[in-house]
C-alpha cells in the first residue's frame, strides 16, 4: 500500500489490538505496521508508546535493531536479493550489481519515483533455486544478469 | 468436529484414518510445494492435474496432497504416485496429460518423464530406488511426503500424537527424561549438548516454566528448520508438548524468522488444529495436563539465534545475548526456568518416545546418536535437504548422495556450521561427520548446513565474505567482537583488493585468537573459525594474493582478467553474443579476443564457453 503521509489509524488500532496491547509484542506489532506501509511511518511511535505503556526509545531500539523494519519510506517493489552463502558461490554479488546497474541505486536506496527499494537478506531458505530474490513476497529463483533484470523491467512495465 | 478427551478416542481415530488410508482402491499423490517449488509452478500444477484426472473419469480415485519439501529440491517439483512409490521429478505442466494417462489410466510409469540415474543412465521408476533417497535414513524427515502440513488428520494417520499420549498416560516426567537420556539425545542447533540435561535442570525449578523451540534458522545455506516446520509442524508441536509434560511446562513458544512466512502460516494452523482437537490447551486428552503453545516472529537478526538474545527479543526488546552466570533454565525467557531447543532436536523426541532410546542410540556414532539433516547447497550436483545417521562421510554426502561437483569443476572445500564453522579441504572428505569429528578439523556441525565449493570459490573472499556477514549481525555491545570484527575486516579488505602485506595472516591469527577468548557469546568466539581454517587449510591461497598479487579461482576483481585460450576456442561467437559490454570481438571459426579496457569481468564468457576457452589469469 503506498503512504502519504494519511495513516490509516483504525488499521493501526486493530494491529494493536490483535496483540491485546502488549508490550512483549512490540517487535511483531513493528513489523505489521511495516508490512502495511513498506516501513513505520514516523507518527504512528507516540501512539505505540502510549498505548503498549513503554517509552518512546524502546521502540527506536527495537526498530532500529531488527532488520525487518524500516523508519524510512521504501518503495512500492522492495527487491531483497539473498546474499546467503549458497546464494554467493553461485553469484548473488553479479544480482546485486546487475540490478544496481538497471535501477540506477545502490543497496539500501529507493528509486526516485519511489517505484524500488533495494535492500540484501541473509538466506530466504530456497538456496536449491540460488541465486534468488524475492520482490516484495514473490519468489524468483536460478537467476543470472540477463533473467534479473528481465524481471525488474516487467515490474516497471506492470507499474506504469 | 472431534474433540479428544480420553486417550482411547484418539487412538480409535487414528485406526480409522489408517484403515482409510489403507483402502486399496483410494491412491495417493504427493506434491511438494515449499517455497523453492512454488518458483516452479507447483500450484498450477495441482489444478491442471484434477482437470486431467476430471477428463478421464478418476478424479476421485487419488487424492492429491500438496505436501512440504521433499529433500531433493533440485529435481523439484516432485510428484509420486502411491501405490507403488513412482517418482516424477521436475515436473512441467504438458507433463501432466502424460502422468495421467500412462501411470493413473493404465497403471504402467511415463518412461520419458523418470527420473535418469546419471551414474548408470537408466530409468528408474520409484522413489526409494532414487540414488539420492536410496543412500539416506530419513526417520525424520521422510514423513514430509505424506503429510500435507495444513491437515492434523494426515499427521494422526502416519501415527502423530501417539507419541504424546503415550508420555501422557504410561510414562512418569522423569521416565521420558530418563529415556531421552539414554538415547543420548544432543541439541541440533548448533552445540550438540544434550537435551536430557538442561530439560533434568529445567524441571527441577519451581514457579512458571517456558519450552521454546529455536526456529530461527539464522545460518545462511540453512533451511532444514524451514523444511521441517512448513511440511511437518504438527511432529515439532507433538515434540514440544512432550517436552513440557516432561519439564512441568504450561507454556511454549516457536521463535520462527519472518522471512519465512509458509513456515509461519502452517504453524499457525497446525496450532489451531490441535487445539480443535483438544491436543493443545486445557486437560490434554483428558490427563489434567494444560499446555498452551504460541508463535513469535523474529525480526531478522542472525543473533537472535542465541539462547538469551532470543529470550529477551521474545520480551519485546532488542535482541542482545546476556552473559550466562545464570543459566537460563534456571532464569531465563520473563525470568523464569525456560528450556530452548532447536526445530530438529523437538522433532526428534516424538520419534524416542515411539520407539524406544535403544532403537534410537542404535543410530550413529559412539557419542553423536540419531540421523542428521544436513542442508546441502552450493557447487553439488543434488541440491537438497539430506538426511543420514550421524557417522556418514562427508565423501559419502557430497558425492554419493549429492552427486559430486557439477560441470566437472574441481572439489575445494565444505563449509559447514554456517558463520560459525569453518572450511573443510579434500583431505578430509572421508572424515565420518559427527559433532566431535567436525570440531576436530576447527569446524562444527552447527545446524546442519553444507556448503560445497569448488574451483571457483575464493577462500579468502569466503572468509571476507563471512566476516562481512557478522559486522552486520553482531550487536556490537562487547568490544572483541565489535572491534575485532572491524579489523579483520579492514585487513581481509585489503588482501582481497590486492593491497595484502607480509604480517597480515598473522595478524588474521592473532585478532581472531582474542576474539575466540574475550567475546562475550558464541557469535563473537565462533566468529574468527571462517578465517582461522581457512588459514589453516588454504594458506597458499592467502599468501598468492598477498605476494603475487593474484586471485587463483578468479573472484577478486583487481587480481585477475579474463583472457581466451587461442587454442581452445573455436570460434563459436557464443561469447561475443552474451557479454553486455561488447568487449569481445572475432570472426566466426576464428580465435576471439577480449578488449580488456572495456571487461567489467562479469564472468557471463567464462560461464558460457563450452569449450573452456576462457582462462582465468
Ligand atoms: C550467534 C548464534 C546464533 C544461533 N542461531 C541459532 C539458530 O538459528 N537456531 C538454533 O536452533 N540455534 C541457534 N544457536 C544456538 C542456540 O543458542 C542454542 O544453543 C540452541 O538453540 C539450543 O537448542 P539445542 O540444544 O536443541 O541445539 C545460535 C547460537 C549463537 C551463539
Ligand atoms: S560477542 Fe558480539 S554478538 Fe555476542 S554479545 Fe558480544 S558484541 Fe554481541
Ligand atoms: S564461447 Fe568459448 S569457444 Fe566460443 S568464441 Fe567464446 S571463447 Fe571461443
Ligand atoms: S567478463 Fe563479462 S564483460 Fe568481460 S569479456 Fe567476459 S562477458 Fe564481457
Ligand atoms: S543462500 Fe540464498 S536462499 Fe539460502
Amino acid at each position: 500500500m503506498a503512504y502519504n503521509n494519511d495513516i490509516d489509524w483504525e488499521k493501526i488500532d486493530d494491529i494493536i489490538d490483535e496483540y491485546s496491547s502488549d508490550k512483549e509484542s512490540l517487535l511483531m506489532i513493528l513489523q505489521d505496521i511495516n508490512e502495511l506501509y513498506n516501513f513505520v511511518p514516523p507518527e504512528t511511535i507516540p501512539v505505540l508508546a502510549q498505548k503498549l505503556n513503554v517509552p518512546k526509545s524502546l521502540i527506536y531500539s527495537v526498530a532500529t535493531f531488527y532488520k525487518t523494519i524500516s523508519l524510512e519510506p521504501r518503495g512500492k517493489y522492495i527487491v531483497n536479493v539473498c546474499t546467503g552463502t549458497a546464494c554467493h558461490v553461485r553469484g548473488a554479488e553479479k544480482i546485486i550489481d546487475a540490478v544496481q546497474d538497471n535501477l540506477q541505486i545502490d543497496t539500501g536506496q529507493t528509486t526516485q519515483d519511489g517505484l524500488f527499494t533495494l535492500e540484501t537478506v541473509r538466506c530466504l531458505g530456497c538456496c536449491a533455486a540460488g541465486p534468488v530474490f524475492t520482490v516484495n513476497k514473490n519468489m524468483h529463483g536460478g537467476l543470472d544478469r540477463s533473467s534479473a533484470i528481465n524481471i525488474i523491467d516487467d515490474y516497471k512495465k506492470n507499474a506504469s | 468436529m472431534v474433540k479428544f478427551d480420553n486417550k482411547e478416542a484418539l487412538e480409535s481415530y487414528i485406526q480409522e484414518l489408517q484403515a482409510k488410508a489403507q483402502s486399496p482402491d483410494k491412491g495417493l499423490i504427493s506434491l511438494c510445494s515449499g517455497p523453492g517449488c512454488i518458483i516452479h509452478n507447483s500450484d498450477k500444477i495441482r489444478d491442471t492435474l484434477t482437470e486431467e484426472m476430471e477428463k478421464h473419469g478418476i478424479a476421485d480415485k487419488y487424492e492429491i496432497r500438496l505436501t512440504g519439501c521433499h529433500g531433493y529440491c533440485e529435481q523439484g517439483p516432485i510428484m509420486v504416485i502411491d501405490p507403488g512409490g513412482i517418482f516424477y521429478p521436475k515436473v512441467e505442466l504438458e507433463n501432466i496429460p502424460q502422468i495421467v494417462e500412462n501411470t493413473l489410466v493404465n497403471n504402467e510409469p511415463a518412461e520419458k518423464l523418470l527420473f535418469k540415474d546419471p551414474a548408470t543412465k537408466k530409468r528408474v521408476a520409484r522413489e526409494e530406488d532414487v540414488p539420492f533417497y536410496k543412500l539416506q535414513t530419513r526417520s525424520i524427515f521422510g514423513k514430509n511426503r505424506l503429510i500435507d502440513p495444513n491437515s492434523i488428520d494426515s499427521y494422526l494417520a502416519v501415527g502423530g500424537y501417539q507419541s504424546l499420549a503415550k508420555a501422557l498416560f504410561e510414562m512418569k516426567p522423569k521416565e521420558i527424561i530418563a529415556e531421552i537420556k539414554s538415547a543420548n539425545l544432543r541439541g541440533r542447533g548448533g552445540g550438540g549438548f544434550p537435551a536430557a540435561i538442561k530439560w533434568d535442570s529445567c524441571s527441577r525449578h519451581k514457579g512458571p516454566k517456558y519450552v521454546i523451540c529455536n526456529a530461527d534458522e539464522g545460518d545462511p545455506g540453512a533451511y532444514m528448520d524451514r523444511g521441517l516446520l512448513e511440511g511437518n509442524p504438527h511432529l515439532i508441536i507433538e515434540g514440544m508438548l512432550i517436552g513440557a509434560f516432561a519439564m512441568g511446562s504450561h507454556e511454549g513458544y516457536v521463535y520462527v524468522r519472518h522471512e519465512y512466512p509458509l513456515a509461519v502460516a502452517n504453524l499457525a494452523k497446525a496450532i489451531d488444529h490441535a487445539k480443535q482437537y483438544g491436543l493443545l490447551g486445557e486437560d490434554i486428552l483428558g490427563s489434567g495436563f494444560d499446555f498452551d503453545l504460541h508463535i513469535s516472529k523474529g525480526g531478522g537478526a542472525f543473533v537472535c539465534g542465541e539462547s538469551t538474545a532470543l529470550m529477551a527479543s521474545l520480551e519485546g526488546k532488542p535482541g542482545r545475548p546476556r552473559a550466562k552466570y545464570i543459566h537460563t533454565s534456571e532464569k531465563g525467557f520473563r525470568d523464569s526456568p525456560s528450556n530452548l531447543n532447536n526445530v530438529e532436536t523437538w522433532a526428534n523426541v516424538p520419534l524416542i518416545i515411539d520407539k524406544g532410546a535403544q532403537w534410537y542410540a542404535a543410530m550413529g556414532t559412539d557419542y553423536s546418536k540419531g540421523t542428521k539433516i544436513f542442508s546441502l547447497v552450493g557447487k553439488v550436483v543434488n541440491t537438497g535437504l539430506v538426511e543420514v545417521p550421524m557417522g556418514t562421510t562427508l565423501r559419502e554426502i557430497i558425492f554419493d548422495i549429492g552427486g559430486g561437483i557439477p560441470k566437472k569443476k574441481q572439489f575445494k572445500a565444505v563449509q559447514t556450521g554456517g558463520p560459525s564453522g569453518g572450511c573443510i579441504p579434500e583431505q578430509f572428505l572421508d572424515t565420518p561427520v559427527d559433532f566431535d569429528e567436525l570440531t576436530k578439523l576447527g569446524s562444527i556441525m552447527g545446524s546442519g548446513g553444507m556448503i560445497v565449493m569448488d574451483q571457483d570459490t575464493c577462500m579468502v573472499d569466503v572468509a571476507r565474505y563471512f566476516i562481512e556477514f557478522l559486522i552486520d549481525e553482531s550487536c556490537g555491545q562487547c568490544n572483541p567482537c565489535r572491534e575485532g570484527l572491524k579489523q579483520m575486516m579492514a585487513v581481509l579488505t585489503r588482501i582481497c583488493e590486492g593491497n595484502g602485506k607480509q604480517g597480515d595472516i598473522e595478524l588474521l591469527e592473532e585478532l581472531g585468537t582474542m576474539m575466540q577468548k574475550f567475546s562475550l557469546c558464541g557469535l563473537g568466539t565462533s566468529a574468527p573459525n571462517p578465517v582461522l581454517t581457512t588459514i589453516l587449510y588454504f594458506r597458499d591461497e592467502y599468501e598468492a594474493h598477498i605476494y603475487d598479487k593474484k586471485c587463483p579461482a578468479g573472484v577478486c576483481k583487481p587480481l585477475f582478467h579474463y583472457e581466451i585460450d587461442e587454442e581452445a576456442c573455436t570460434g563459436c561467437t557464443l561469447c561475443a553474443k552474451k557479454c553486455p559490454q561488447e568487449a569481445i570481438s572475432g570472426e566466426k571459426k576464428e580465435p576471439h579476443e577480449i578488449d580488456q579496457e572495456k571487461c567489467i569481468k562479469c564472468g557471463i564468457c567464462y560461464d558460457i564457453c563450452k569449450f573452456d576457452a576462457v582462462a582465468i589469469r
